[in-house]
């Protein structure tokens, strides 16, 4: 099979992946989206590993088992996160989440 | 002896810190400690006066410190003659007698410890200035006197008034003194040497250095001993408490001027045209600041304006050549202006105002003050034989002898021994008046409350008895025995204290037909003033001492304030103005970088990308 196909999922991928970070306001999408763009850099490293037909080691195919391990492991983390903000603030949007902004804080804002 | 003079100066500086640091817990307080220390002075300087007075011509030096500086060396040391042993018993003397006297008349103020301890330093100070055998040592006292004055003068520094005065006397002193340093300056550097025996050896110096180191140490000296045009701080003076008033214008201070003219009487004789200079401003003074005193109202600052006026006696005859007559004035002046001050402080003291329109009728009340005060009085008038008619009548005598065309040997001209005879002889009568109006305003007339009076305390009543011997006899004495051996004049040609009897009966014709006029004056209305004959405008510019004060006020205080103001302006406006408007643009520019800091994560996360994509086209696109 021809590069070229996985290559170009890869992308479309990734690119649908940092659409999702830098636009959706929900941050379980947000996650989500970072998901897409691992498992875009997987599906590369899976490609370029039969590429290269490392037979030895195999490395780009390891390297993307590490990959979703951590993912899953950052997922987890994250959602909790995530919980552990809408507790808080009862909203998951990310755009109420600014506090870290330096600005005067809007009158009447829920902190 | 002459080997611990330096404990003249030394003892009561000493004395003085310790008066100040440990007054209140010293048993006796204050007071004890800081008589202690003028008592050892006076006491070293009375052993000196038997060696000093053998030979009063040769100077004594003995220099403890030396201190190479490089250029011209430094020596601190004492240097003692015939001239600085009897000034430095007459300083130690007075200085003694205020001392008790304060005892009495600052019973129960509440900054006892510092006062006696500025009293004691600037004793010393002045006995610095008088026993110095360096210029510069000299200058030292010079200065110490001056912040001295300055603190005493504000002693009761609540009133504004008080810390105006301090501050006034501080400065115009202080303007005098900068033209003093240079000229210590000027004459240091051409002697290569500021010890006073080698400045005053005036044939290795140039004419030129010599004129002009006089001239400009004559600024101090019309600074410290307030002569025109810097006699404006003295009358003003008087806000301090009396004792100091007597002590300022008795034994220190104003005191230094002279004696530094008479110090370096060499130099100053070799410079015809610092003694013209001299000269006129003495005239000047003398007669603005008699006809000043003629009219004020205030007790003191009839006092003040005489002091002013006599010593303006003692230079005009330093200026005409007499050396011995202005020293003998210079020490019976002392004598009769404390005694002056004293007795004037024990009125205030017990009437409560300053003001003579007041007073009045006092001389039943307190009869000894009155007494005192009377031999005083007429020692300033110059009514034989009290004290100060053969030194005032000296130094006339010398005018008059430059006038008539004698040599003096400062080389003034005649015309100017005319200039100073005759506002001498005119002084002579605008004595008499002021003092016999003084007298009559305080003492006689009617009394205007029957509030009983007491006569003074011991303290303060002791140091009025005691200066009123000398104040009524040392001029008697002191022309008859000590003064022309003790006090020989270091420049030949000078005239002496010879007393010219025709020209006494002229000035004692004159001061007889003042005082008598004054007193029928006051006789025929005891409740008008005299001065009130005087028309209005006349007698308000005379009270305000003829404008000099509001002439400084317009041509040195205004343009001075005026600069100030500019110089704070442009601290405020530029210099501020930098420093804000850089910290303005400071947080401007803040402000433009903050607008990134949104707080949205998903901005920062756009930037990122941005600046990924930024970078890989650099790398890629060499």
């Amino acid at each position: 099979m021809h590069l070229v196909y996985p290559l170009v999922v890869a992308s479309l991928l990734f690119g649908i992946g940092v659409y999702g970070v830098l636009a959706r306001r929900n941050v379980v999408l947000v996650l989500m989206s970072v998901e897409l763009m691992l498992n875009a850099v997987n599906l590369n490293l899976v490609a370029f590993d039969a590429w290269w037909r490392d037979a030895a080691l195999h490395s780009g195919q390891v390297f993307s088992l590490f990959v979703i391990v951590i993912a899953a492991a950052e997922l987890g983390v994250g959602l909790a996160i995530v919980l552990s903000v809408f507790r808080h603030r009862s909203t998951v949007d990310i755009d109420r989440i600014d506090q870290l902004s330096d600005r005067e804080p809007t009158p009447g804002a829920r902190r | 002896m002459s080997s611990v003079a330096w404990l003249v100066p030394g003892a009561p500086a000493v004395l003085a810190a310790v008066a100040l640091l440990l007054g209140r817990r010293l048993p006796g307080g204050p007071a004890v400690v800081s008589l202690l220390g003028t008592l050892t002075a006076t006491v070293v300087a009375i052993g000196l006066l038997p060696s000093a007075l053998a030979h009063p011509a040769r100077t004594v030096v003995h220099s403890y410190v030396y201190t190479p500086t490089g250029g011209v060396a430094l020596h601190v040391g004492t240097s003692v003659n015939g001239l600085s042993a009897v000034l430095a018993v007459m300083v130690c003397l007075v200085s003694l007698l205020v001392q008790v006297y304060s005892i009495g008349y600052l019973h129960g103020d509440r900054r006892l410890p510092s006062y006696f301890a500025w009293v004691s330093l600037f004793t010393a100070a002045m006995l610095l200035v008088v026993v110095a055998s360096d210029l510069l040592e000299l200058y030292v006292g010079w200065e110490v006197m001056g912040i001295c004055s300055y603190l005493l003068v504000g002693h009761y520094r609540e009133s504004r008034g008080a810390g105006v005065a301090a501050i006034k006397a501080f400065l115009v002193t202080r303007l005098g003194d900068v033209a003093f340093l240079f000229g210590i300056f000027a004459l240091g550097t051409a002697a290569h040497s500021f010890a006073i025996a080698d400045v005053t050896r005036v044939s290795g110096l140039p004419h030129g250095t010599v004129v002009a180191g006089t001239l400009l140490l004559l600024g101090g000296v019309v600074g410290k001993s307030a002569q025109f045009p810097l006699q404006t701080w003295l009358p003003d003076a008087m806000a301090g408490p009396t004792p100091v008033s007597a002590l300022i214008h008795a034994a220190t201070m104003v005191a230094a001027g002279v004696f530094v003219v008479a110090r370096l009487y060499p130099d100053f004789a070799a410079s015809p045209v610092t003694m013209t200079v001299l000269a006129l401003s003495a005239v000047v003074t003398m007669l603005l600041s008699a006809l000043a005193a003629l009219v004020q109202d205030d007790l003191k600052r009839v006092l003040a304006w005489s002091t002013v006026s006599q010593l303006a006696y003692m230079t005009a005859g330093l200026a005409v050549g007499g050396y011995q007559p202005a020293l003998f004035h210079l020490l019976n002046h002392a004598a009769f202006k404390a005694l002056l001050f004293l007795a004037a402080g024990a009125v205030l003291h017990a009437v409560g105002t300053n003001l003579m329109s007041e007073m009045g009728g006092l001389w039943r009340r307190m009869p000894l003050t009155f007494v005192t005060f009377c031999v005083g009085a007429l020692a300033l008038a110059g009514v034989p034989p009290f004290s100060g008619a053969f030194s005032k009548d000296t130094i006339l005598d010398a005018a008059r002898r430059v006038a008539s065309g004698d040599h003096a040997a400062t080389g003034v001209s005649s015309w100017l021994g005319v200039t100073v005879y005759a506002a001498g002889l005119v002084t002579v009568v605008l004595t008499a008046l002021y003092t016999t109006r003084m007298v009559a305003r305080t003492f006689l007339g009617p009394r205007h409350d029957d509030a009983a009076l007491d006569d003074t305390s011991w303290a303060m009543a002791a140091p009025l008895v005691i200066l009123a011997l000398p104040s009524a006899g040392l001029g008697v004495l002191a022309l008859h025995r000590f003064l022309p051996t003790w006090l020989p004049s270091p420049v030949a040609g000078t005239f002496g204290v010879d007393v010219a009897w025709a020209p006494l009966l002229l000035t004692l014709a004159l001061v007889a037909v003042s005082v008598v006029a004054v007193l029928l004056l006051v006789r025929a209305k005891p409740d008008r003033d005299p001065a009130l004959l005087l028309r209005p405008p006349v007698r308000l510019a005379l009270a305000a001492g003829l404008g000099v004060d509001a002439a400084y006020r317009s041509f040195v205080v205004r343009p001075v304030m005026g600069l100030a103001r500019l110089v704070l302006a442009v601290d405020t406006d530029v210099v501020d103005g930098t420093v804000n408007a850089s910290g303005r643009t400071a947080r401007w520019a803040g402000g433009v970088v903050k607008l990134t800091q949104s707080g949205n994560v998903q901005a920062y996360a756009t930037l990122m990308l941005l600046g990924v994509v930024v970078l890989a086209i650099a790398v890629a696109v060499p």
